[in-house]
């Protein structure tokens, strides 16, 4: 077990907690780098893949995990950064300049959604958030001239100095260009949290009525946190742009906003880490099930047809299991075993309990 | 006269609608919890009574079927809630919409594996009848579907106001600490509640499946019911009948007298007025937060 001493106040914020925890990062981040030297080209795209839904799940988890309003309308700012980014780009604009601009210009727009919904609670924000997402779909049909409607839009690559970064032609490249992406945006994550703004989202998430006593402006931080929330979106959302290639308005549709929600959960709402988490999971699902579902019809001898919605059908089974055991998520599990292995003789059953909240409705009737 | 035609069209859709509305207002009341596999709900009851009745599969008569599936979806909700949401009380309502658009998922891929993914229609003694109203035709199912839907929204609402069970019911949402104080015994009430939203599900299927033809992803058309409960306020059980007449009346009109591409739009754009301009519903029955 290790112990750190803390001896100044900086320290207490430093975004890691020791030489050693800093030096483990940084040779994952080594590995992963390394990634198209040692993986092959199928798995570095689903790997590619990955991250990006991961930098869609940082987006969620500022928004759910750490302000603590629930979403269910994800996908229309994925969509909304994914046509951004590629009208711009067709519009004659260079990708440095529209790929920024794609995430700004979707935070704007989670600025105009958030200013309605401050005043929604719970349940009525996430049917306010998925009644957008449904509502995308349509407006992207209807914005037809703009949009390209039904028939959808495609991007071959784009170039960055003169050099083709494309998910086909140098998946290399496009994996960096998404990891690139990817650690900025965690970065930029780690500093929001130990920031005063970062802790007035905690803040709200945990009491609104105790953050407003202790002088958070309630209106001010979450339209802030709905304007970073989005604009992350909108990057990942330009990014799967990028890396499907061809997309119309059924691409993002409200499934995805709910295959984003489940996303965090199962990864573990309130950390970074379960974003990752999360994401392996979503990511890797599909190429397990028919893996196992090969392996299975080879064993058993059985036909290996496909089931439709088997997908979605054992991703709702992993959610059902991760909210009545482990409502933490993978991070919430993965911190109760290092604590185990950390006190060693010592931990107790109870650590981790959570304190039961009996519900008080403000009905009248 | 056409416009009678549509009205009533569009009542009958709207009823069905109302009753996911009423599942949802059910548990609302009850537990604080929004029940979003509700639509989902709806397609289990309905394919339960197609296999009961339906030739290819039990063929039993329809009358006999009817009891046995509203008591299996009945059976099916109490399960539930003894099986997985008790589990959760204690913890956020997050937590338990998350769980049921999780269980959403897994009623779909369940009912898809028994009963296939092709649409299919309930065999009922009420199929091809007509009525005529003057010079207005209208069909059996949808005069059905309306007379039971409001009976069953009034029977409710009696249900709630006046028996000893159904305050207790609403002793339990407003406050589950103060009403074990006294003495109502919340989880059973829980459990009673589950049920009896199963049931009215299974109503809901039933109707749906008598009018038209389900397959696993009707399931989905609980998103319409949701605008039907905000319209209503989702603490009141006439004000979500009233909602989703609402949306179902909306639904037809737009899709004649706006331009295609926007009359899909309609009900949700009018969701998400509501929710701007007033918040917690029409039917409003929410003050300001005191600590």
């Amino acid at each position: 077990m290790r112990i750190v001493f803390k001896t100044g106040y900086m320290q207490d914020i430093r975004p890691w907690k020791d030489r050693y925890q800093l030096g483990l990062y940084l040779i994952l981040l080594a590995v992963v780098v390394a990634a198209p030297w040692w993986l092959d080209e199928f798995y570095l795209g689903e790997l590619t893949n990955v991250l990006i839904w991961a930098i869609a799940g940082l987006g969620l988890m500022i928004l759910t995990g750490h302000t603590g309003q629930i979403s269910l309308g994800h996908a229309a700012f994925l969509a909304f950064g994914c046509y951004a980014n590629v009208i711009l780009i067709e519009a004659g604009v260079p990708f440095l300049i529209a790929f920024p601009l794609a995430g700004i210009l979707t935070g704007i727009a989670g600025v105009t959604v958030a200013i309605p919904a401050l005043r929604l609670h719970g349940i009525y924000l996430a049917i306010f958030t998925m009644a957008l997402s449904i509502l995308m779909d349509d407006v992207i049909v209807l914005a037809e001239p703009i949009t390209g409607g039904v028939a959808g839009k495609y991007l071959g690559g784009v170039e960055i100095f003169g050099h083709l970064v494309d998910r086909w032609a140098t998946p290399d490249q496009f994996f960096w260009l998404v990891l690139i992406v990817a650690v900025l945006v965690t970065l930029g994550y780690i500093n929001l949290l130990r920031a005063p703004l970062g802790r007035s989202f905690i803040a709200v998430r945990d009491s609104e009525v105790s953050a407003q006593a202790m002088g958070v402006d309630i209106a001010k931080t979450k339209t802030i946190s709905f304007a970073l929330s989005c604009a992350v979106t909108g990057w990942a959302g330009a990014l799967m742009g990028l890396y499907a290639g061809a997309f119309n308005n059924e691409t993002f549709s409200v499934l995805i906003s709910i295959q984003l929600l489940m996303m965090v959960v199962i990864g573990g709402l309130g950390s970074i880490h379960g974003a990752f988490l999360g994401a392996v999971v979503i990511g890797f699902l599909p190429q397990f099930l028919s893996i196992s579902k090969e392996y299975i019809g080879a064993v058993v001898g059985g036909s290996t047809v496909a089931i439709p919605g088997l997908e979605f059908g054992i991703f709702g089974v992993i959610l059902i299991g991760f909210i009545l055991f482990e409502p933490m998520g993978m991070y919430g599990r993965w911190l109760k075993i290092r604590t185990w292995f950390e006190l060693f003789p010592f931990y107790r059953k109870d650590m981790f309990k959570r304190q039961k909240s009996y519900l008080k409705t403000e009905r009248l009737r | 006269m056409d416009n009678a035609q549509l009205l009533i069209s569009g009542l009958a859709n709207g009823c069905v609608y109302g009753l996911i509305a009423l599942g949802f207002v059910l548990i609302y009341k009850a537990t604080e919890a929004v029940n979003f596999a509700q639509g989902d709900f709806m397609m289990l009851g309905a394919f339960v009574t197609i296999g009961l009745t339906n030739t290819e599969y039990m063929g039993l008569p329809f009358w006999l079927a009817l009891p046995i599936s509203l008591g299996i979806m009945g059976a099916l909700g109490y399960l539930l809630d003894r099986l997985i949401i008790r589990r959760l009380f204690g913890e956020s309502q997050t937590a338990v919409v998350i769980l049921t658009i999780a269980l959403g998922f897994v009623i779909r891929f369940v009912a898809g594996l028994i009963w296939g993914h092709e649409p299919q229609t309930l065999q009922n003694p009420l199929a091809g009848k007509e009525v005529r109203v003057g010079e207005l035709v209208l069909g059996m199912e949808d005069v059905a579907v309306i007379i039971v839907t409001v009976a069953l929204t009034w029977g409710l609402y009696v249900f709630f106001s006046k028996t000893k069970l159904g305050l207790a019911m609403q002793g339990a949402s407003q406050n589950q600490l103060a009403a074990y104080y006294m003495g109502i015994p919340v989880k059973r009430v829980q459990g009673f509640i589950w049920a009896l939203a199963g049931i009215v599900a299974g109503i809901a299927g039933i109707l749906f499946a008598a009018k038209g033809s389900v397959d696993p992803t009707t399931g989905l058309l609980g998103i319409k019911a949701f605008a039907a409960a905000v319209i209503g306020g989702f603490g009141s059980l006439p004000g979500a009948l009233a909602g989703g007449l609402i949306v179902g009346v909306i639904e037809p009109f737009a899709s004649r007298y706006i331009a295609a591409g926007y009359s899909q739009i309609a009900p949700y754009a009018l969701l998400l007025a509501v929710l701007i301009f007033r918040p917690n519903g029409l039917f409003s029955q929410v003050r300001v937060k005191k600590v």
